[in-house]
């Protein structure tokens, strides 16, 4: 096993430098100089010295293996320099957004978690019968669905409710507070995004459970406890299940992986502080050193949950380990 | 080839042999996938209205007209107008060529390097095999939507640079799809038989390997155009797409989602069940493609 996690580990290294060689290449590419770009906007004029003040701080004036070598170290040692376009250190921007969006990644993985398995289940055990249909249907619509289009709806209906019973329209609030300080507030900022987020990823999850259970039902053992008498609830929970939430525990993470930097229109559409909308807001405002690290710390995320998962998958499969 | 022997002398049909037709094998599909023969119903309707559009659209999508601001739907404007008084109908129907362009472009560019790039890999395997993996393995720590704007934050805004942020992240996943199939490939004899014979590592790639991985190229093709659009709609719901006033699902509900929720409804919703429609379409077909495919590919 230990075997196994180190070896994991090692992968996961050259995956890490790899990915951060992409995203210095990534700066790097952009046509034309960035701090020309930056400061001039495409036309007016700037101050060579200013261009070359702004070189420096970049670090752009040193060559490229160097800029590269201390693009690692710092980013190693958690110093991600200046935000280009607040000025501010991009620890305490990322900071701030850090916990919301943590938060919601964490609601939408319950939220599809409850919804997944039980659905799943039922498609897989009455597979074929209109109940499978309507629950297939329900997760093809969550996977065809625009997840911000139903933001967008669901802001429409709160609106339109709330108008019509209350008399005023009511919007979640914007400004976040953490759940511990109240969480009442903080419940009903992030349970529509949650919901919204929850309904698709849950969609992903219910497919996979329902053909990994199909794929286990068709197990001999499967047959042999039917033989035997055991009843179908009984042979679901002690037998298939287990066995079949192998690749879904798989799915499930890497999509919470991805939920962390990825929900960038959702956020968009909820008004959420997040990272997502940081990210979205750096590509609009050419700020490349946010962009950077916002992109590798999404890849990091995703390199991270990967290796877990795998260490899941091997804790619970003992024969991944042997291979 | 069609044997068949004719009327005989009482003028009945006899010895009647067909080979079955196309169409009797789409009649097949349609009754075995009910939900995929729908959803290749949603997407000829599609392609149909894209190449139509100039007749099916009853205004000018980007004519705009003061007067007309906020209409809700009605004998006028089917679907209602926007906030510019441009009719949301002939938008929908426009935004169909966008979407289709963008989506089928960025798919077949994507899907056809990521075929040439998985089968090489197969193919040679040993060190070549690693580092493309390795590589592969780069480019997918990185979600969809993240690659395709950090490319469009190099690039910028515009049609084009939206499908080529969108080919990029599609090319290392299809890579790896088409790996795994041709790699069962790879082990068959004559694969061998056709090296010992001489033939050049271009030859075998092209004539022997990849019209056997066609199945699952096909398959992630036709999930890739409806990943493809949902990922240009969310791009110009940002902004950071197609810019105005090119007609695009996604832009037509940036527009529309906050503003004019409350008194104009219409703008937000219609431009979504288009696009939930067209990618629910292709999802339904795909899956509808794998299953017949492939029974052992049913997973996702």
């Amino acid at each position: 096993m230990y075997q196994y996690i180190l070896k994991r580990l090692l992968l996961m290294i050259p995956t890490l430098l790899g990915a951060g060689l992409l995203v210095f290449l990534l700066l790097r590419l952009v046509p034309g100089d960035v701090c020309i770009l930056r400061m001039t906007g495409g036309a007016g004029y700037v101050d060579p010295k200013a261009i070359d003040l702004c070189r420096s701080e970049l670090g752009l004036d040193r060559s490229y293996a160097v800029q590269f070598l201390t693009f690692i170290w710092d980013f190693v040692r958690f110093d991600f320099g200046k935000s280009m376009w607040t000025g501010r250190p991009i620890v305490e921007e990322v900071g701030l957004r850090f916990e919301l969006s943590l938060q919601i990644a964490i609601m939408a993985t319950l939220t599809a978690i409850l919804l997944a398995i039980p659905l799943g289940t039922i498609s897989a055990v009455k597979q074929n019968t209109w109940i499978d249909y309507v629950v297939r249907g329900f997760s093809i619509a969550g996977i065809a669905m625009p997840s911000f289009w139903l933001g967008v709806l669901i802001i429409l209906g709160l609106l339109i409710t709330t108008k019509s019973v209350f008399g005023s329209p009511w919007m979640p609030p914007i400004k976040y507070v953490p759940i511990w300080v109240d969480p009442l507030y903080n419940l009903s900022m992030t349970i529509f995004p949650a919901l919204a987020t929850g309904y698709r990823y849950s969609a992903v999850a219910t497919r996979m459970t329902r053909s990994a259970l199909l794929e286990v039902l068709r197990e001999d053992y499967v047959r042999t406890a039917r033989a035997k008498g055991l009843i179908q609830k009984l042979i679901i929970r002690r037998h298939a299940l287990g066995n079949a939430l192998l690749p879904v525990v798989t799915i499930i993470g890497i999509e919470f992986a991805f939920l962390m930097g990825g929900l960038v229109v959702t956020e968009q559409v909820f008004n959420l502080n997040g990272l997502g909308k940081l990210f979205v807001a750096s590509v609009t405002h050419h700020d490349y050193t946010m962009t950077q690290v916002l992109v590798m710390l999404v890849a990091t995320i995703f390199v991270v949950t990967n290796f877990v998962v795998d260490i899941i998958y091997a804790w619970l499969d003992p024969r991944i380990r042997y291979k | 080839m069609t044997i068949a022997t004719d009327l005989d002398t009482r003028g009945e049909l006899t010895d009647e042999r067909k080979e079955p037709s196309r169409l009797s094998a789409i009649g097949r599909f349609a009754r075995r996938n009910p939900l995929g023969a729908a959803g290749g119903v949603v997407i000829i309707v599609m392609v149909l209205v894209a190449v139509f559009a100039d007749f099916i659209a009853p205004y000018n999508p980007v004519a705009n007209a003061f007067d007309r601001m906020h209409e809700p739907p009605g004998l006028e404007n089917w679907l209602g107008t926007d906030q510019y008084g441009r009719d949301v109908f002939s938008r929908i129907v426009y935004g169909a060529r966008t979407a289709l362009l963008v989506g089928f472009a960025s798919s077949f560019v994507g899907a056809t390097f990521g075929l040439v790039l998985g089968v090489a890999s197969a193919y040679f395997s040993g060190k070549i095999d690693l580092i493309l993996q390795r590589i592969i393995d780069i480019f997918m720590a990185f979600p969809l939507i993240i690659m395709a704007l950090a490319v469009i934050a190099i690039f910028g805004t515009g049609a084009q640079n939206v499908i080529i942020a969108i080919t990029i992240p599609f090319i290392p996943r299809c890579a790896r799809v088409v790996r795994s199939s041709a790699l069962a490939i790879r082990e068959l004899p004559y694969i061998d038989a056709a090296r010992a014979n001489g033939f050049s590592h271009t030859r075998i790639i092209l004539r022997h390997m990849v019209p056997n991985v066609m199945a699952p190229f096909l398959i992630m093709i036709t999930a890739f155009v409806g990943q493809a659009i949902l990922l240009e709609a969310s791009l110009s719901y940002l902004g950071l797409g197609v810019q105005e006033p090119t007609p695009a699902w996604g832009l037509m509900l940036q527009g529309g989602a906050e503003e004019y929720a409350e008194s104009a409804p219409w703008i937000a919703i219609f431009p979504g069940i288009a696009i939930s429609l067209a990618v629910f379409g292709f999802s339904l077909f795909g899956d509808a493609l794998r299953d017949e495919f492939d029974p052992r590919l049913r997973s996702l």
